[in-house]
């Protein structure tokens, strides 16, 4: 049973999705979708056990041994990826019951579960696979029922939002499929470990150049890198707030993970940082998409489309990070990954009960809801000053992190982009607390009482933003263990 | 260069025209064409990966030696049930914009959007 | 109590400090436990203010021993830590002692006002000094940093307390500013300071020297002294006539002594322990900011003199005399650091006591404007003999603790050969007699308008003003034994001779 752990990861949602479809029951989808998440963080839970005391796992789906089946691997560097996803789709889970009432029609409900769970289990393939067809298989999985997730938003916004994403992520999807495409073709295999060992040889190689390249960019269009981010302002904040909550934490991490799986381990670092210019790229895209970012999310409207904007930036830092190619920066650029991943699910799901209690996340309607709801409002703040960078969030500890990486490198434009991207997430943060506490309240407003379930899923995400504030032993060990197992066999 | 290489060169003009369609076009339908027809240049790409010299289909009949390598075609059977679940959903979503907005134009959309920002999805 | 005195100053006492900072929060936590009885809330929170006064009086004789206590290592070069250092002495014991005094006067000024939700203001004092406590023990700039921020979030309910909207404009001018410039200049200027020396520690000769250039000590030294908004230097010292719509407890306890004395140590701090004097003497790095702190000590005075709001004038005195303080870290001569230390105690002591003056008028005579002041010194004589001492020791003359600090001042700035300094501070002297010395003559010699329908305020309002007006006689005696542990600073070692 326990040699089973990879493969029953990713099945029990990917078997969630047709029962939601077809139970057709709103109660029992999501029951079915809490079991799955709750399942694959058990399995994720006692995977990182079994590697952490026992090495790095492989397993080959249906008995086939790689290279010619499918190789699941789990290593240092994929159980933070697996933990992180599994638990923020259980919070989402939580969260989403309420939510989900309150913002899409009955009947599309339970289909609305069923594409939560290809999420996940999307999520979760891309994490756990050594090999590299099959990463874009799950990457589409993921993509596709994401696109359908942010359709079922409440205007009608969302479906042009889905639509561009639909269109822009096909086309990144493929360059990932030309580009596994163009390392087969020079190589022979799909198995990334071999893929490894035989492009060891191949510097040089024009076809193996495209293939990085295209890869890459593919990639970057999940992640959001700026200047290939535009679908992600309209595509979170149009998506009802659970799906935003579920994809602000973790759809473009994951792409970060791919894109750390295909650089380090596949392409090696050598030949991506060393050989091809890909590292002053990286840094200079960082650059931009930290001060654009932060600075577009300073003038936004509407409080879903600030948050969307501020991670935007917030990829920026973690872009900082990878493209230094050091063990420091991988680290600090992972450590990044998850503060920012809890921080942003905490204010995405904040807005989300907004949604549900004062009906908008437009920043006028928002004026004043601090002073009727306090303990979202303090959520909100302290999640927000998180962002910042504020000590002694979690925020502040990766921030430190990645300025000691990049002073290590003397990157010291970056540093200073860095720190006024944060005092633009300092105007953008204060503009909610000056609308939400300082403005006089509308009138119209409706008050409910918030579901406890919604109000839980916030705090526990808040408080563990702060716990990885003031301890953030835990978070830094995996991110520091994760970057040394990749450096490793990344081979600099 | 050419001669040897020419799927190649076929296959990437293929991909460009459909680039160019998703990028040029406002029409929502028009972008779906373009975008099949980028992914099923890839697809040939692929395939054309797998040929080999003389080599005919990959079924094990009496009296041939030489096979074209099968795994990319297997491959592109994955990738092209991909495509096809793209395509489905892209249009799944151009019906409902239809419904909301009564155009298919992008440019129509967004206009109507900006008259009435809060527009319900049907 | 003579035995725990002694343990306390035992070898590991380094366990002191830790306890020091959570001694307030005790008592926080004991007044909300005791909300519901309200005589045993106020006496818990008089209980923890004087074993928390014995607590850091107990810490003196330690005052040269080098006690550190790290309370947990964060990131790698980063560690949540507290020390025992001869500045944050004197401020702690500024805060611990006069905290009790307070408490003492809020009682009495809370009960007689009949104010809401006196248990929220309880905690927010207790945690407000806490933070205090905090800021004082810091061992470095981050820890320095998160106490700063702790206690501009927990004195904010204290400011809007009145919920009223005047009261929210107020909070709101006090947040935004108190926040922007902690986290917008300060934090920046700590990473910056991080970057060019590696670590943050409070290090004796200045952290930074030898790690900039004199333009970067510059900037980085008007980044500090902007940021630290909490010492109220023109323009960013609007947070302070804002938060007067605060209860007087709170504008006595706060902004004349937690809050603004935590801004003005903090500027000492990083004056000497992260510039380092003779960096700062050397590279006339601090030159502008120099002009900066004239120029808000002179305008704040005039400010003050044209002020009929008895609290307005007296907050804008404070934005005067917290300026003293800064021009004497950037003087960067011992003598002026001394000097201003000592003003820092000095100004605390006379200025709480003028608030609490200014508050027993307005629960008993329910006057709150200058030119109303009129003939009250005949009815109030115990109030406006206090207002008066403490009024004389803000300006500066003897005999009281005032005159010491100025003393020093102006002795640093001769030293520097800052003449214009030196008329700046006279200048402001003379200011000062202009806006504190009408107050008292009114009261005295004015006839009343009409006969008052009250006498002297209740013990309570009354008690807590004169001790301290006391205090300010006293410090005249004892200022040489007040700063004395600063000559545990290697640069300060030669200064604690007064004439």
């Amino acid at each position: 049973m326990t040699g089973q752990l990879p493969v029953l990861q990713v099945l029990l949602p990917l078997l969630g999705a047709p029962l939601c479809a077809l139970l057709r029951s709103r109660v029992a989808a999501w029951l079915l979708f809490l079991l799955a998440a709750l399942g694959s963080f058990g399995c994720a839970v006692l995977l990182a056990q079994r590697v952490a005391t026992a090495g790095t796992q492989r397993y080959s789906v249906g008995g086939w041994t790689a290279p010619v089946g499918i190789e699941f691997v789990i290593d240092d560097f994929n159980t933070p990826v697996l933990l992180l996803v599994s638990l923020i789709a259980t919070v989402v889970a939580v969260f989403s019951r309420r939510s989900l009432a309150a913002e899409v029609a009955a009947k599309r409900v339970p289909l609305v579960y069923a594409c939560l769970c290809l999420v996940l289990a999307g999520m979760l393939g891309i994490a756990v696979t050594g090999d590299a067809f099959n990463a874009f298989v799950f990457l589409e999985i993921m993509s596709l029922a994401s696109y359908a997730l942010i359709a079922m938003g409440r205007r009608r916004r969302a479906l042009l939002a889905a639509f561009r994403y639909l269109v822009v992520g096909s086309v990144g999807a493929v360059f990932v499929l030309i580009g596994i495409g163009l390392a087969y073709a020079v190589t022979g295999t799909l198995n990334m470990a071999d893929l490894a060992q035989r492009l060891g040889g191949l510097h040089g190689n024009r076809a193996l150049y495209a293939a990085v390249v295209f890869v890459f960019i593919g990639l970057a269009v999940k992640m959001a890198v700026f200047p290939l981010h535009a679908w992600l302002p309209d595509a979170y904040a149009q998506a009802p707030s659970a799906v935003s909550v579920l994809l602000s934490a973790t759809a473009t991490k994951v792409a970060i993970y791919a894109l750390l799986r295909f650089a380090f381990t596949v392409f090696s670092a050598t030949l991506v940082f060393g050989v091809m210019p890909i590292g002053r790229i990286g840094a200079l895209l960082a650059v931009l998409a930290m001060l654009i970012g932060s600075a577009v999310a300073c003038f936004q409207t509407d409080l879903k489309y600030l948050l969307a904007w501020s991670s935007i930036a917030q990829i920026g830092y973690i872009v900082a990070g990878i493209s230094l190619a050091t063990t420091a920066g991988v680290s600090a650029a992972y450590l990044h990954v998850i503060n920012h991943a809890v921080t942003k699910a905490a204010l995405f799901a904040a807005a989300g009960l907004l949604v549900l209690r004062l009906g908008s996340t437009r920043l006028d309607d928002l004026a004043g809801f601090g002073r009727r709801m306090p303990w979202t409002f303090a959520a909100v703040v302290v999640a927000g000053l998180g962002l910042v960078g504020v000590p002694p969030t979690a925020g502040f500890v990766s921030k430190w992190a990645l300025a000691t990486a990049l002073l290590e490198r003397g990157q010291w434009p970056v540093l200073a982009a860095m720190l006024v991207g944060s005092l633009l997430a300092l105007v953008y943060v204060g503009r909610i607390v000056e609308v939400g506490w300082f403005r006089e309240p509308s009138l119209v407003t409706v008050m409910n009482r918030p579901p406890v379930s919604m109000v839980a899923a916030i705090w526990f995400l808040v408080l563990l933003s702060v716990y990885f504030g003031l301890d953030p032993t835990l978070p830094s060990s995996l991110a520091d263990a994760a970057a040394a197992a990749l450096l490793s066999d990344g081979g600099e | 260069m050419i001669g040897s290489h020419y799927v190649y060169w076929l296959t990437f003009a293929l991909m460009m025209i459909g680039l160019y369609v998703v990028i040029s076009h406002g029409n929502l339908i028009k972008k779906l064409i373009g975008l099949s027809l980028f992914q099923v240049a890839v697809f040939l790409f692929y395939i054309s990966l797998g040929k080999v010299d003389g080599g005919t289909a990959p079924i094990i009949t009496e009296g041939t030696q030489t096979y074209s390598h099968p795994l990319p075609h297997v491959l592109i059977l994955t990738a092209i049930v991909v495509g096809v679940a793209t395509l489905a959903v892209g249009l799944a979503l151009v019906v409902r914009l239809f419904e909301s907005y009564g155009s298919l134009e992008e440019d129509e959309i967004l206009r109507r959007d900006t008259t009435d920002r809060d527009g319900v999805a049907s | 109590m003579s035995d725990l005195l002694a343990t306390w100053t035992s070898p590991d006492q380094a366990t002191a400090l830790p306890v020091i900072a959570a001694l307030p929060l005790l008592a926080g936590g004991a007044v909300l436990l005791l909300r519901r009885h309200p005589n045993l809330r106020e006496a818990a929170s008089l209980v923890g203010g004087i074993a928390l006064a014995v607590a850091v009086l107990g810490l003196w004789p330690a005052a040269g021993r080098d006690l550190r206590f790290e309370l947990w290592s964060w990131l790698p070069g980063l560690s949540f830590e507290f020390a025992l250092e001869p500045l944050g002495l004197l401020f702690a014991t500024l805060a611990a002692v006069l905290w009790p005094v307070t408490t003492v006067f809020s009682i009495g000024y809370l009960r007689g006002n009949r104010e809401t939700d006196q248990t929220r203001f309880y905690f927010f004092v207790a945690l407000t000094i806490a933070a205090a406590m905090w800021i004082a023990l810091s061992a470095n700039l981050i820890t320095l940093f998160v106490g700063y921020e702790i206690m501009t979030l927990a004195t904010w309910p204290l400011v809007v307390h009145k919920g009223d909207p005047d009261a929210e404009r107020g909070g709101r001018t006090y947040l935004v500013l108190l926040l922007a410039t902690s986290v917008g200049l300060l934090l920046p200027a700590i990473a910056w300071t991080w970057l060019l020396a590696g670590s943050t520690d409070f290090r004796p000769g200045g952290l930074l020297t030898g790690h900039a250039g004199t333009t970067v000590l510059v900037v980085l030294f008007t980044l500090y002294l902007f940021g630290i908004g909490k010492a109220a230097l023109m323009p960013v010292h609007r947070w302070l006539p804002a938060a007067m719509v605060a209860p007087t407890p709170v504008s006595a306890l706060l902004h004349a002594v937690a809050v603004v004395k935590a801004g003005v140590f903090t500027v000492l701090k990083v004056a000497v322990y992260v510039f380092g004097i003779d960096t700062l003497d050397v590279s006339g790095a601090a030159r502008p900011m120099m002009w900066v702190a004239a120029v808000t000590l002179l305008t704040a005075g005039v400010i003050a003199v044209r002020s009929d709001n008895l609290k307005r004038r007296l907050a804008y005195s404070t934005v005067s005399q917290l300026a003293y303080v800064v021009l004497a870290a950037t003087l960067a001569r011992d003598v002026a650091i001394a000097g201003g230390a000592l003003h820092m105690v000095a100004h605390a002591i006379a200025k709480i006591t003028l608030f609490m003056c200014a508050g027993a008028v307005y629960v008993t005579a329910r006057k709150t404007r200058v030119s109303e002041l009129d003939g009250l010194g005949r009815t109030m004589p115990w109030t406006f003999g206090a207002f008066l001492l403490a009024s004389v020791s803000v300006i500066g003359l003897p005999p009281l603790g005032g005159m010491w600090s100025k003393w020093l001042l102006l002795m640093g700035a001769a030293e520097a050969d800052q003449l214009v300094m030196m008329l700046v501070l006279l200048v402001g002297s003379m200011l000062a007699l202009a806006y504190l010395m009408p107050i008292p003559v009114r009261a005295f010699f004015r006839p009343p308008p009409v006969a008052p329908l009250h006498g002297e305020a209740s013990p309570a309002l009354v008690g807590p003003p004169v001790l301290t007006a006391i205090g300010c006689v006293a410090l005249f005696l004892v200022a040489e034994a007040v700063i004395a542990p600063l000559s545990g600073i290697p640069e300060l070692s030669g200064i604690v001779e007064l004439p």
